[in-house]
C-alpha cells in the first residue's frame, strides 16, 4: 500500500460521504459547509494526480470565494430548514434507480478490465499539473482561448455591475419623484 | 508501509515543534502587546506574575481554561464550537510552508527547516489558506444568533475577500522578481542586500496594508469595533473558545510577520554576516544563525504591528473599502505592469 493510495482512499471516501451530506441534509448551512469539506477532499484527489495548481485554485476560488458568497447569502436571508415535499415513487425515481444499477455494473466491468490491461501514463504526466507547466501552456499554445475567456469574464463583471447599479438608480429616481410629488 | 510510517514520523515531529513554537510565539506576543502598549501609554503593564510579569500570558490561559463555557440559548451549538477550531487551524496551517532557515545536512540526508517549504504551489498555499480563514469568523458571527456578531462576521468576510486581491497582486510582482514560486526560492533571490523592500517598495506597502486587513488588526479591526459592535464576531464566546480566537489573532500576526520578512525583508539573508562567519552550507551553526536572523526580523515586524495598533485610530468602513478597491488594487496592477516592463528591458 503506497502513500498515494492511502491519501486517495481517505479523500475519496470522505468526498463521497460529504457529497451525500450536502444533498441530503435539511439545514442549508450544513449543506454549504459540507460542500466546502468536499472541495477539500477533492484537493486531496488532485494532489494524488500531481495537479498542484488545480488543487490550490480549487481551494482559492471554490472554497475561498464562491462558497463564501453562498454562505453569505444563506446567512443574510436566514434561510430555515428545508420543508420536505411529499415523496412519490414517480417515473423519474424509478428511472434514476435503473441508471444507478447500470452505472454500478459499468464500474464493476471497468475495474475488472483495468486490472488485466496495462495503462501507460502520458509523457511528462507528473509535471503537467505544476504551476510552471500550466503557465507556459496558457501563455503560448492557448493564449487565444485564455484571452477570450478573460474578455468573457470582464463582460460578465461589467454586466453584473450594470444590473445592480440600475436597480439602485431607479430607486433613487423613485424617491426623487416622490419628493417632487 | 515502512516508508509511510517514516514520513509520518518526520512530519509529525516537525508539526509538533512548529505548533508549539507558534503557541509560544502567541503567548509571547500577548505579553509584548501589553508591555509595549503600556510603554506607549505611559503605564507599567503586567508586572505581578513572575519576573517582569513574564508569566502573565500563561496565567491568562489557565484562567480561560477554568472559565465556564457559555453557549447562548438560540445559538447553533455545532457551528458555535466549530468556528474557533477553523480559525485556529487555518492560522496554524500557514506555518506548514514557512521555511525557518535554509537546510541542515546530516550525512547524506538533507533536512529542510520547515514542514514543506519547497512545494510547487508555494505562495498560492498561503493565499488559499487565508481565504478559507473567512469561514471561521463568518460562522462564529452567524452561529451566535446575535446581530452584532453577525455584522462583525460579515464585515470581516467582506474585508478579507477585498484585501486578498491586493495582497495577491503585490505578491505577483515579487514572483516576477524572483522567478520562483517557492518561499525558499524567493528568499534565495534576495541574497545580500537585494531585499524586496528596497526593490519593490510599492509592493511592500500594499502587502503590509493588506496583511493588517487580513489579520483584522488595527487600524483595520472593524470586525471587532467595540463602539459599534459590542465585541464583534466573538461577543458570544467565553472560556477557552474565546481563548482560541484570541490565540488565532496572534498566530495570524506571527504568520503575517514571518511571511513579510520572507518576502520583503530577505528572510534569513543579512549582508556581510555570513561571509564574516564563514560557516559551511548545511552546518548546524549556519542554520542557527539563519534562524536567529529570521526570528529577529519576524520580531521586528510583530513590534511594528503592535506599534501601529496603539498609535493609529480605526478606519471607517467605507474608507476601508475605498482604500482596498480604489487605491490598493489599481496600484498593485500598475506595479505589476511597471515591474514587467523593467524586467523585460534589463
Amino acid at each position: 500500500m503506497s502513500l498515494t493510495f492511502l491519501i486517495f482512499g481517505i479523500s475519496a471516501v470522505l468526498a463521497i460521504a460529504s457529497g451525500i451530506v450536502t444533498i441530503s441534509t435539511k439545514n442549508p448551512i450544513t449543506s454549504a459547509i459540507s460542500l466546502v469539506f468536499h472541495f477539500f477532499m477533492l484537493v486531496g484527489l488532485y494532489l494524488t494526480l500531481q495537479a498542484q495548481f488545480v488543487a490550490a485554485i480549487q481551494v482559492l476560488v471554490y472554497a475561498g470565494a464562491i462558497m463564501v458568497l453562498v454562505v453569505f447569502v444563506i446567512m443574510l436571508l436566514n434561510v430555515g430548514d428545508e420543508q420536505k415535499l411529499k415523496d412519490k415513487m414517480s417515473f423519474k425515481s424509478i428511472l434514476a434507480i435503473c441508471f444507478a444499477i447500470i452505472m454500478g455494473v459499468q464500474f464493476f466491468i471497468i475495474f475488472n478490465v483495468v486490472k488485466t490491461t496495462n495503462i501507460k501514463l502520458a509523457d511528462h504526466a507528473s509535471e503537467m499539473g505544476s504551476v510552471q507547466m500550466i503557465g507556459k501552456e496558457l501563455f503560448t499554445n492557448y493564449i487565444f482561448p485564455f484571452e477570450a475567456i478573460s474578455l468573457l469574464l470582464l463582460t460578465a463583471i461589467v454586466g453584473a455591475v450594470v444590473i445592480s447599479k440600475r436597480k439602485l438608480l431607479s430607486n433613487e429616481e423613485l424617491s426623487l419623484n416622490k419628493i417632487e410629488d | 508501509m515502512n516508508e509511510i510510517l517514516w514520513l509520518l514520523l518526520i512530519f509529525g515531529i516537525k508539526a509538533i515543534i512548529i505548533i508549539s513554537f507558534v503557541m509560544l510565539c502567541a503567548a509571547a506576543f500577548v505579553y509584548l502587546e501589553r508591555k509595549i502598549s503600556a510603554v506607549i501609554q505611559n503605564r507599567i503593564g503586567p508586572n505581578r506574575v513572575g519576573p517582569f510579569g513574564l508569566l502573565q500570558p500563561f496565567a491568562d490561559v489557565l484562567k480561560l481554561f477554568l472559565k465556564e463555557d457559555i453557549v447562548p440559548k438560540n445559538a447553533n451549538r455545532f457551528y458555535h464550537s466549530l468556528a474557533p477550531i477553523i480559525t485556529l487551524g487555518v492560522a496554524f496551517s500557514v506555518f506548514a510552508i514557512i521555511p525557518f532557515a535554509s537546510y541542515l545536512k546530516i550525512g547524506d540526508r538533507v533536512i529542510h527547516m520547515g514542514i514543506a517549504p519547497n512545494i510547487n504551489i508555494g505562495f498560492l498555499f498561503v493565499l488559499a489558506m487565508t481565504s478559507v480563514g473567512v469561514y471561521g469568523i463568518t460562522l462564529a458571527g452567524w452561529s451566535s444568533n446575535n446581530k452584532y456578531s453577525l455584522l462583525g462576521g460579515l464585515r470581516s468576510a467582506a474585508q478579507m475577500i477585498s484585501y486578498e486581491l491586493a495582497m495577491g497582486l503585490a505578491v505577483i510582482s515579487i514572483l516576477l522578481m524572483s522567478q520562483d514560486l517557492t518561499l525558499t526560492g524567493i528568499v534565495e533571490a534576495q541574497k545580500g542586500l537585494k531585499w524586496n523592500i528596497f526593490l519593490q517598495p510599492l509592493a511592500f506597502i500594499i502587502f503590509l496594508t493588506s496583511s493588517f486587513a487580513e489579520t483584522n488588526r488595527s487600524p483595520f479591526d472593524l470586525p471587532e469595533a467595540e463602539p459599534e459592535l459590542v465585541g464583534g464576531y466573538n461577543t458570544e464566546y467565553s472560556g477557552m473558545k474565546f481563548g482560541m480566537f484570541f490565540l488565532a489573532e496572534y498566530a495570524n500576526m506571527a504568520a503575517a510577520s514571518a511571511i513579510i520578512s520572507l518576502l520583503f525583508l530577505g528572510g534569513w539573508n543579512f549582508p556581510f554576516i555570513y561571509e564574516w562567519l564563514g560557516f559551511a552550507n548545511g552546518s548546524v551553526e549556519l542554520v542557527l544563525v539563519q534562524l536567529l536572523v529570521f526570528l529577529a526580523k519576524m520580531l521586528f515586524m510583530v513590534f511594528f504591528f503592535i506599534w501601529t495598533r496603539w498609535s493609529i485610530p480605526r478606519f471607517r468602513y467605507d474608507q476601508l473599502m475605498n482604500l482596498g478597491w480604489k487605491i490598493l488594487l489599481p496600484l498593485g496592477l500598475l506595479n505589476i505592469l511597471v515591474t514587467g516592463i523593467i524586467l523585460m528591458y534589463i
